[in-house]
Parts: C-alpha cells; sequence; structure tokens
C-alpha cells in the first residue's frame, strides 16, 4: 500500500452533518419539481387524491429527497448546518495530483415518503475510498460516500450511496509548443490511430522493422491491415518483414496550399515493395525532381516529431 | 395506464420479465436546466452552455439528481398512485445533452412477497444517441 493509500484512510468513517434544509417540505418546490420532471402522480400535487389513496394525502416524490437539503444558487448551507466541507477527502486527493471528477453511481432507498411540514437534514460520511485504479479515463480512486436522510423526530427517512472516480487523466502527447506572439501555434503532425489491427504496424515501425500482415490461412499479404482476408475472408492473420526495398510505383508533388506541418514541395509516394504490397509514404532526402516511376527506393525510419517515427522511403543508389 | 389512474398495479398481476412500456425523452434545453432548478442544482454545466464549455463539455447536461427522478417517474408512471418506491439504485454513463433523445425501458427481474403486497425489482435502461445515460435497478412496493 503507497503512503497516499494510508492516509486516504485517515477520511474513512469520519460522520459531517447535520447539513440542513432552508425549507421545510413544501407544496410549492414539489410542484415545481413535478412540472419540470413532468411527472404527473397525482399523490405529489392533487390534495383529494392523495387523501383517498394509500398515502393519506400529499407526499413528496422520493426521488426528491436530495433536493431539500441543496446549498441553492447561493452555494451556503442551511443556517445550522456543519460548516465542514464533507468532500475534504476530494481535496487531498486534488493536492495529490488527482483533479479531475466523474460520478460512477447514485443509490438511493427510501424508508418512508416525506409531507409538506416535514423538516430534513442529512449526514454525510465518506464510507470507502477504492485502491488505486487505472481505467479508461485515468488513473485515480473511487470514493463512496453515504449520506443519511433524518426528519425533525431523528428518525431515518431514506439514504443514498455516491460513488465518484476521482482520477487523473491519462497522459496525451504534448501540446506543440506555441510559436512566436501573433503567429498560430505550430501544428503538429496527425498521430496514426493505433486499433487492434493496426497497433502490429506502428510497434514495427518504432523496432525498425516494416512488417507486413499475413493471412494464416492462405499466405496472401495485405496492407493496409484490416481484421479480415480480402482473398478467403479469415480471420487469423501474423505477419511478415518486409526487406524494405521497393519500386515508386506512382507519386504526387504538392505545392499548394502548404499545409502544415509538412515542408513544401511535399513529395508523396506510392511504394510497391519487393513483397508486392504497396504503402503511401514520403520522400527522405531527395527532391521531387529526382524521382520517376520505377526507380528503386528503400525504408528508413525517420523521428519526424518527437516521439514519433515514420517509415519514410529514399532513392536507392546500388541496385 | 395514465398516470392519474388512482387504482394500483397490484402485485398478483406481475410476472417475472414483464416489460415497461419504453417512455422517450427529448432532451431539450429547457428540460435540462428547469430540472436542474428544481433539484436545486446550480452548477454552471447544467444551464450556462459557454460556461459548460469553457470545462471542456461540448454543451450543457443533464444532472444526476434529474436522471434520478425520471427514473423514479418512469416507475411509477407504471406502478400507480398507490405504490411506493424504495429504492432507485443507478449507474451512470454517457450525458444527456440538448437535442438528444433518450428512452428509458425496463423489465421485472425479482418479486418477493411482502404484507398483503409484495417488493418488484425491475432493471432500468435509458439510451440516448450516445448510448446508455443511465442502467439501474428500481424496486417498487405495490399492493
Amino acid at each position: 500500500m503507497s503512503d497516499i493509500d494510508e492516509q486516504l484512510q485517515q477520511f474513512l468513517g469520519r460522520p459531517c452533518g447535520p447539513y440542513n434544509s432552508w425549507d421545510e417540505v413544501n407544496q410549492a418546490m414539489i410542484r415545481h419539481w413535478c412540472e419540470a420532471m413532468g411527472d404527473t402522480n397525482p399523490v405529489y400535487t392533487d390534495p383529494a387524491i392523495a387523501a383517498a389513496s394509500v398515502h393519506g394525502g400529499i407526499v413528496a416524490p422520493p426521488t426528491m429527497m436530495q433536493a431539500w437539503t441543496m446549498r441553492g444558487a447561493t452555494a451556503e448551507w442551511a443556517t445550522g448546518s456543519d460548516t465542514r466541507e464533507p468532500f475534504e477527502v476530494f481535496q487531498f486527493l486534488e493536492q495529490h495530483g488527482y483533479p479531475a471528477v466523474v460520478a460512477v453511481n447514485c443509490e438511493q432507498t427510501y424508508s418512508r415518503y416525506l409531507r409538506p411540514g416535514d423538516r430534513i437534514h442529512h449526514t454525510s460520511r465518506i464510507e470507502s475510498v477504492s485502491p488505486q485504479k487505472t481505467t479508461a479515463l485515468g488513473v485515480g480512486y473511487f470514493v463512496t460516500e453515504l449520506e443519511e436522510y433524518w426528519d425533525q423526530d431523528g428518525q431515518k427517512v431514506g439514504d443514498m450511496r455516491f460513488r465518484l472516480f476521482k482520477y487523473r487523466a491519462h497522459d496525451r502527447p504534448a501540446e506543440p509548443a506555441a510559436a512566436a506572439p501573433g503567429k498560430p501555434a505550430r501544428i503538429g503532425r496527425f498521430r496514426a490511430v493505433e486499433s487492434y489491427d493496426t497497433k502490429f504496424f506502428w510497434e514495427g515501425v518504432r523496432a525498425g522493422k516494416l512488417l507486413i500482415q499475413r493471412c494464416k490461412a492462405c499466405g496472401t499479404l495485405r496492407h493496409p491491415p484490416g481484421p479480415m482476408c480480402p482473398s478467403c475472408q479469415s480471420l487469423e492473420w501474423d505477419t511478415v518483414q518486409s526487406s524494405g526495398r521497393g519500386i515508386v510505383y506512382s507519386f504526387v508533388v504538392m505545392h499548394h496550399p502548404p499545409i502544415p506541418p509538412f515542408d513544401y514541395p511535399n513529395t508523396v509516394l506510392l511504394v510497391e515493395l519487393e513483397e508486392g504490397t504497396r504503402l503511401v509514404t514520403q520522400l527522405a532526402d531527395g527532391k521531387p525532381g529526382d524521382v520517376e516511376v520505377g526507380m528503386p527506393v528503400e525504408v528508413v525510419f525517420r523521428e519526424v516529431e518527437e516521439g514519433y517515427t515514420l517509415p519514410l522511403f529514399r532513392i536507392r543508389k546500388e541496385v | 395506464m395514465s398516470s392519474t389512474d388512482i387504482k394500483a398495479r397490484r402485485f398478483a398481476e406481475i410476472k417475472v420479465g414483464d416489460e415497461i412500456p419504453p417512455l422517450g425523452i427529448d432532451i431539450t434545453t429547457r428540460l435540462i436546466v428547469s430540472t436542474a432548478i428544481a433539484t436545486r442544482d446550480y452548477q454552471n454545466v447544467h444551464h450556462d452552455k459557454e460556461g459548460a464549455q469553457a470545462l471542456g463539455s461540448p454543451d450543457i447536461f443533464m444532472n444526476i439528481l434529474t436522471t434520478n427522478g425520471l427514473v423514479g417517474r418512469y416507475i411509477t408512471d407504471w406502478a400507480g398512485a398507490e405504490s411506493f418506491l424504495r429504492s432507485v439504485k443507478i449507474k451512470l454513463g454517457v450525458p444527456n445533452y440538448p437535442g438528444d433523445h433518450m428512452e428509458l425501458r425496463g423489465r421485472v427481474t425479482a418479486l418477493r412477497e411482502e404484507g398483503g403486497g409484495g417488493l418488484v425489482d425491475i432493471e432500468v435502461a435509458g439510451k440516448n444517441g450516445l448510448g446508455f445515460h443511465v442502467t439501474g435497478t428500481v424496486t417498487v412496493a405495490l399492493p
């Protein structure tokens, strides 16, 4: 258990509260809530029907429980409330580098329906903090708060377990540095998406290998990568390493408009590898005028930006 | 059954596997803002589009108290005025943004007799254009 995991335990079980309601349970707030929600259940708003029902009179919607003690627009707790922040654990986690928060679960139970005239308060404690977890969002901690709701006689009317994930988002590639004042920020290359099907290719590039996907059933090579063999529809595949040699099958030289981040003129090649597959790439170490269709080329792995390597091709001198 | 029908749905009529008729809800700015205020939730992400965008959200979005309220309403619309909600337990998914549409669906998963009636567990899911906004379980007591 890390230091921070250990320190988090100090926040557990410490009761906070009461957090009072500004007003007793009342028909006006109930009506407003029902109108907004589109809830036409007459036991919330029609005194005659409510009186004749099992409820014996107007009741508040049970899912409105939390609203009675909410702080409202001023963000002030109602008079007489505990002044402590129930989520001190969040401040602690923020200081330790977990700034983001997302609600995960909300579980409410109701012991009885509230009636106009009831005076509600709630108490709060942090019930649990998970060990550090990694999710799709980032790295952090699941925090579960238990709020208990009480009436004027000290009877419990319901409770709510609220689970949140307090986290630090996963690192993303650093933003390109800003250019001189008044100029737009330098635009970096679009990073290739590495999916289940394409990951092998980019892992190969980072290891200095040019890999080609091969169907395990019929042996057909294919590029760009995909989940299924276009020849035999098999989903089974492995890879072979290309010699890295090929010829210029076609090319285009882009002059205008000069779109960042490329240098212009920009020579884009369609290379046919010795193994037979073709790939779109860029000319390394040469001028546009040097290139002809059919010319022999070879792969060269270039770090075009910090942390981003691409397989480029240069003209092969000795054939 | 209309929700103004005072007659309760009876526990004896319910079977495991029964489907609750779906409830479609248009997610409008009006709904998001009016329910946020009705639940006394004044966080700017529920009423101020620019404020929400400054925090990285494409638009304002529905608050949790409203999701809870709509799930409760969905069940009591079906269960009738003689029912009691005992619990609403939800897991939160993708946000409800203005312009979207959410459809709530429910299915009875368990029954337990209690007193003259009983408790009904209902599995609930609310799906919008982005995916599941809410999934969970509601327990309601019927006579």
